[in-house]
């Protein structure tokens, strides 16, 4: 039993990393109605500017708490900077345009981000320091170590923030009202320009905490590691309804239980003939499985939670 | 002019150029397949290049000592595009209600179970040899005429790549004709009805999702055409060649060109492989030149030119490089009425 645990484990804390980036992507996909392609190279730009902020802020022997809130603060910055400027450069000159449009653009940030990493920070792998104390904790048998503890209170945290803000505040009201029809919204006095950018911003500021979180986990850094976990992501705001927050984060935990317990027991599952290397198959497996008996994910059709 | 094109490239390029152009007529090939299911009935495909995929390992497993199966390249063409339309048909059955970028995300996931797959199958049982790939597959050859042989015909000496472009040219017309017949035709016409609105098209008699799955199988079959020939000119598959990056690559085509137009894919098919390779073979020598030595990898230098063009182009012509003529006169449509339009679209959609 204490592998079901310990996968089960681990599949909470890759699904709190999903499921913030999973709800960049529906909060842009809830109010554009556009696949946001570039989103997972803002994860990956998240991790690696607190690397080097971490990086910089050690050598001048600061306490390792106060470098991991300042780089983290950084890192937040500079990547609601750069959601900004995305939305600004190459989706809004094309929100009247073809539908597909925004969607090539997307791609072209996407190339971009992932090659000025690589010729900034090169193509090796950078580990992550270690800054939490690095302690853990027996439960039945399964480890949990104190960042993935850390990683799963952070996650709800800002989860709930950010349901607080969607529902509870004037702004939230107005990201609502946006998703809902623009037309209207900007009848009714709602600045669409605004609340679109503060859509891009906060997905993107989420994205950043996701892509520390990641690193913090797995202790490395690498250009390419916002692709697939875009990808995944993505597939999570799906498997829950995309355009729906509460589905994002459902979606994204249960997404990273899916693939965490598909990697322990495939290959038991089917007498060695699918092992775990079928891991990521398993994802889009369950994906397409949902979304035969489900087509608009599982908690798709609530339209009015959208933001 | 296309004739000569590959004698003229040989002589102003080099023979690697040649090659090149080969390779653009198969892209050009697999846009004018995604074109149907994208541009005529406008579902979002991500996962396209599952199709070629199946194409080629066709080929590669009925023509190579891997199974040690020999048959004849004419007989294998269209049993590739056959078996690859049938996995348009296992892809488009049960995702065709799914409405737009729902089905994008499935037709992605499926692109990438297919590759998972390729590369997985070598045991228990060894099917696909998996990441290794398959080689010493059978070249083209049609008779006793291969094409991976030089010839000489009429006194000018025809090398493999010649040989190739002549008869990829030739399919590439060939899809070209299918294309524009099938755009005018009955089913291309409720294509294009299904892509403006599925519940008018419905109303009006049009069964849906047989049509729909029509552009899936049509679509899937012209991939799996490409997929033989790219086989047979490499002589080798791999997983690699198929992942979700050409897939990407065949949609920017698609849609930089101009999405429903087949002058415009076949342009935007040219520019993708032409233009990344200019980069290529541009921006090492160009650093060389400016600062004097190799300050930045080429490579990623080359991706990022690519990023800024893509963006560029679909900023400088967001309905892409030569738009059909249908979707023109939509865009040039009054600015209130293509607003309101769009919004009532917008509203049904959600």
């Amino acid at each position: 039993m204490d592998i079901l645990l310990q996968q089960i484990i681990n599949g909470l804390v890759q699904g709190s990393v999903y499921a913030l980036v999973a709800l960049g992507y529906t909060m842009v996909y809830g109010i554009l109605g556009l696949i946001n392609f570039a989103h997972g190279e803002v994860v990956m730009v998240g991790a690696m500017i607190a690397l080097a902020a971490i990086q910089v802020l050690l050598a001048a022997a600061l306490s390792p708490l106060l470098v991991l809130l300042l780089s983290v603060l950084l890192a937040v910055a500079v990547c609601m900077a750069l959601g900004y400027s995305i939305e600004r450069i190459a989706y809004r000159p094309l929100r009247h345009a073809p539908r597909l449009a925004p969607l090539i653009t997307a791609i072209g940030v996407s190339f971009v981000l992932q090659n000025l990493a690589m010729i900034i920070w090169g193509r090796e792998y950078h580990s992550f320091p270690q800054l939490l104390p690095n302690a853990s904790h027996h439960i039945g048998g399964a480890i949990i170590t104190e960042v993935q503890i850390t990683i799963v209170l952070i996650a709800i945290l800002v989860m709930t923030g950010l349901m607080l803000l969607v529902h509870r505040t004037r702004l939230g009201r107005a990201m609502r009202a946006v998703a809902e029809n623009q037309t209207s919204a900007s009848l009714m006095g709602v600045n669409i320009n605004k609340v679109i950018s503060t859509t891009f911003m906060l997905g993107s500021a989420l994205a950043a905490i996701a892509g520390i979180m990641v690193s913090a986990n797995y202790g490395v850094v690498h250009y390419y590691m916002g692709f697939m976990l875009g990808l995944k992501a993505f597939t999570a705001a799906v498997l829950g309804g995309i355009g729906n927050l509460r589905g994002a984060m459902l979606g994204g935990v249960l997404l990273g239980l899916i693939e965490s317990l598909g990697a322990g027991y495939m290959g038991a599952l089917t007498g060695g003939i699918l092992g775990s290397h079928y891991q990521d198959a398993l994802a889009f497996v369950v994906l397409i499985a949902v979304l035969v008996f489900r087509p608009s994910g599982l908690l798709g059709e609530r339209v009015s939670e959208r933001a | 002019m296309l004739l000569a094109l590959p004698f003229l490239t040989d002589e102003l390029l080099g023979r690697g150029w040649v090659r090149i152009l080969d390779f653009a007529l198969l892209f050009i090939m697999l846009a004018l397949g995604l074109n149907i299911v994208v541009g005529y009935a406008g579902l979002l495909d991500l996962g396209y290049v599952a199709f070629f995929a199946v194409g080629a390992y066709t080929y590669a497993l009925l023509a190579s000592p891997q199974l040690g199966l020999h048959l004849p390249f004419w007989i294998i063409l269209p049993i590739g595009a056959l078996i690859a339309g049938l996995f348009g048909a296992l892809l488009g059955t049960p995702t065709l209600k799914l409405r737009g970028d729902y089905l994008a995300i499935v037709t992605l996931g499926f692109g990438e179970i297919i590759r998972i797959f390729l590369n997985n199958l070598n045991a228990p049982v060894n099917i696909t040899n998996g990441a290794q790939g398959i080689s010493q597959i059978d070249p083209i050859s049609i008779a006793d005429f291969y094409f991976s042989r030089s010839h000489e015909i009429l006194g000018i000496t025809f090398h493999s790549v010649h040989q190739h472009y002549y008869l990829f040219l030739a399919l590439t017309l060939l899809v070209i004709f299918v294309s524009s017949r099938l755009q005018y035709s009955r089913i291309g016409r409720a294509w294009m009805a299904i892509r403006e609105d599925e519940v008018a098209a419905a109303a009006m008699g049009i069964n849906t999702r047989n049509i729909k799955l029509l552009a899936f199988v049509m679509g899937a079959s012209f991939g799996g055409i490409a997929g033989g020939l790219f086989a047979g000119f490499q002589g080798f598959v791999s997983p690699e060649s198929f992942s979700l990056m050409e897939s990407i690559m065949i949609l920017c085509m698609v849609v930089l060109g101009g999405m429903g137009n087949i002058g415009g894919v076949v342009l935007g098919g040219v520019l993708l492989v032409v233009l990344p390779e200019a980069l290529r073979n541009g921006a090492g020598p160009a650093q060389q030149w400016l600062l004097g030595k190799t300050l930045i990898d080429p490579e990623s230098l080359r991706l990022l030119f690519f990023g800024i063009a893509l963006i560029a182009v679909m900023l400088w012509r967001p309905a892409g490089l030569w738009p059909s003529s249908t979707r023109r006169r939509e865009l040039e449509a009054v600015d209130g009425v293509a607003q309101q339009e769009q919004d009532t679209v917008y509203d049904a959609k959600h």
